[in-house]
């Protein structure tokens, strides 16, 4: 019984950073209705960044973040204003294209810097320290951590949409970008911001994975695939909507994995098309 | 010089030459066994099944607008049904070829009902979700070698052709068949009421439904066909191969990412374009495959730029520059002037 309560922990915490990859998804989509295929490999981008930075200065890899965020929010702004901002328009084709192709230029860079070799950002300590609720639960911190951050940047972002002047350009170019024009918003700076927010939080979901598990550079494809099911699975009616999303499949996943850990990922997708099949409006959501 | 009527023609002088072209060509291909080495066959081979993928592909996105990064789902299908087929049930491999095809047309059914509920870019990633469903399911199949996937054994190679040189041939002789089969039904298609309702979409999704399109369905039936036939193809990569493994067979650059950046490179939406593009990727390769990943990243930016300057491919700048097509595809009105 323990043994399930801490797999289930496990899912959930883990849940926290496939919210946050979802999450990034999420703004993109919501503001400039931008499906990003490279969102995966921006990721892995971002490990390895920390792993430079990491490396280069002798920095904890959190300590790092206060670096790879900027430098992720900044690459991300650059790449809308100088590549995404040309594909937005009313066909589908040219944003998809362009990002995907964007994703497979980034892998095999990566490949040709890093060579196919598994890394992982080293933390020390805190990556085994424990929280002890009873004999036999156990609660990592750094899971812990990543969670609670989770929790707050999703809050964040909630807060930000409605409450903050940048939160109402985003949803005015969102709602109908050529009146927001005529108000006096410059839509492509706007849109430079939201892929910017977009990268920063997942560079910080990014990293903290990485100090969990293994990265390599074709491990792109799969951090994308987590965020997409986790946004499906959600809904797309808020960024709440991410996090539950985002459990579920963390949660499917540990349990899956206790089972046969060949089954981890493949249950984790099974879930996604079941959701697919019997609520595709997501668990909570409006259609997608 | 007043214009009193109008005539509407398909066939121009540039497709009556195109036609006389692509029938020398045909002949040219279907006596080369006669003439080719086994090192040119296994070449000729490779771009066949490749031009295959790209026309497939083009049917897929460029008309139905339904931009797939999973289609390395039916590649993989098809080769492993094959490797199943022949060397579990002993089926001649030649003949498991269109029964994979079926297979995955009957497969493809209920995957489309899935994915058709999620909209442009969503249903290209949830079409790779489907592909990596394949692929994991693939390693947990140990009758088929698990994670290391399996040989085809000697004595089915040996029943295509006892000799490499004859099995070549023999696969040759298919892909051949296969590709032209392929490019008459999309030609076929494109010509039908289906081909114009597909015109419709991908020029206007909105307007080709208000003006009685009945679009889900042309899309069901766009896909199930590419099912079809990318299986087939798949079979064949991998007859030709002997060798599969879930990597490779689902693999997403060798039968997605290659193929997308052909049809982009060559031009998107039109018949000649990914077949364009398939060749001039197999003469970069010939000279740029030494460089390993940079090559794939040269493909990459290059689909970039041409998506952002040219969204029409090579084939549309040729086509717009000088007016010329192939084939009787389009539609032109003629104006005929009264002196």
């Amino acid at each position: 019984m323990a043994d399930w309560i801490n797999t289930i922990i496990q899912g959930i915490l883990i849940g926290g950073l496939y919210a946050m990859f979802a999450v990034g998804l999420a703004l993109i989509f919501g503001v400039m209705k931008l499906v990003n295929i490279a969102h995966g490999d921006l990721i892995v981008l971002s490990a390895y960044v920390a792993l430079i930075v990491t490396q280069s200065l002798g920095l904890n890899p959190l300590v790092s973040l206060v670096f790879v965020v900027p430098i992720m929010g900044l690459i991300g702004y650059i790449l809308q204003r100088g590549l995404f901002n040309r594909t937005i328009g009313n066909d589908l084709l040219p944003p998809l294209l362009v990002s995907f192709g964007l994703s497979v230029i980034i892998q095999n860079g990566l490949l040709e810097l890093f060579s196919a070799d598994n890394r992982r950002l080293l933390a020390g300590p805190i990556e085994v320290a424990t929280i002890k609720f009873s004999d036999a639960i156990n609660v990592g911190v750094l899971p812990l951590l990543q969670f609670v951050l989770a929790v707050l940047v999703i809050g964040g972002l909630q807060a930000l949409m409605f409450r903050t002047a940048i939160g109402r350009s985003f949803r005015a170019v969102s709602d109908d970008p050529r009146i927001a024009q005529l108000m006096g918003l410059n839509n492509r700076h706007i849109f430079g911001l939201a892929m910017a927010l977009s990268l920063a939080v997942v560079a910080l979901a990014g990293v903290l994975l990485a100090i969990r598990a293994n990265f390599d550079p074709a491990t792109g494809p799969t951090r994308l695939i987590f965020g997409f099911e986790a946004v499906i699975i959600g809904g797309l009616s808020s960024f709440w909507g991410t996090l539950v999303g985002g459990v579920i499949l963390g949660v499917v996943q540990a349990i899956a994995a206790t089972i046969d850990p060949g089954l981890q990922i493949l249950a984790g997708h099974l879930a996604f098309l079941l959701v697919l099949a019997f609520r595709p409006q997501g668990l909570f959501g409006r259609v997608a | 010089m007043t214009v009193a009527a109008l005539t509407i023609v398909r066939a121009t002088p540039s497709t009556r030459l195109g036609l006389v072209f692509i029938a020398s060509l045909v002949a040219g291909l279907l006596s080369a066994p006669l003439w080719a080495t086994t090192d040119a066959l296994r070449l000729l081979i490779d771009i066949f099944l490749y031009v295959a993928l790209a026309c497939l592909w083009n049917f897929l996105a460029g008309y139905a607008g339904l931009v797939s990064v999973g289609q390395q789902a039916f590649v993989g299908l098809g080769g492993y049904g094959l490797f199943a087929l022949s060397a579990k049930a002993g089926i001649p491999p030649l003949l498991c070829v269109p029964i994979v095809g079926l297979a995955a047309a009957l497969l493809s059914i209920p995957i489309a009902g899935l994915l058709f509920r999620l909209r442009g870019a969503y249903f290209a990633i949830g079409s790779w979700v489907v592909a990596e469903v394949f692929r994991l399911s693939a390693i947990l199949l140990t009758p088929l070698g698990g994670g290391s996937g399996m040989s085809l054994p000697a004595r089915i190679a040996q029943s295509v052709g006892r000799a490499p040189h004859d099995r070549f041939v023999a696969v040759y002789w298919t892909a051949l068949a296969l590709l032209l089969g392929i490019l008459v039904i999309i030609f076929l298609a494109l010509r039908s009421r289906t081909g114009l309702a597909l015109t419709a979409i991908r020029d206007n999704e909105l307007a080709a439904r208000s003006n009685g399109v009945n679009v889900g369905r042309t899309k069901l039936i766009v896909y199930v066909a590419t099912a079809f036939g990318t299986a087939m193809i798949g079979a064949l990569i991998f007859l030709q191969r002997l060798r599969i493994s879930p990597d490779a067979a689902f693999s997403v650059n060798d039968w997605t990412a290659l193929v997308i950046f052909m049809v982009v490179i060559g031009g998107l939406g039109s018949f000649e374009g990914p077949i364009l593009g398939a060749l001039i990727y197999f003469l970069l390769r010939e000279t740029l495959a030494n460089l390993g990943p940079t090559y794939l990243m040269v493909l990459g930016a290059v689909a970039i730029l041409v998506m952002l300057l040219a969204p029409r491919g090579l084939w549309g700048l040729v086509r717009s520059r000088w007016q010329i097509q192939l084939l009787p595809l389009q539609l032109r009105v003629i104006p005929l002037t009264k002196h």
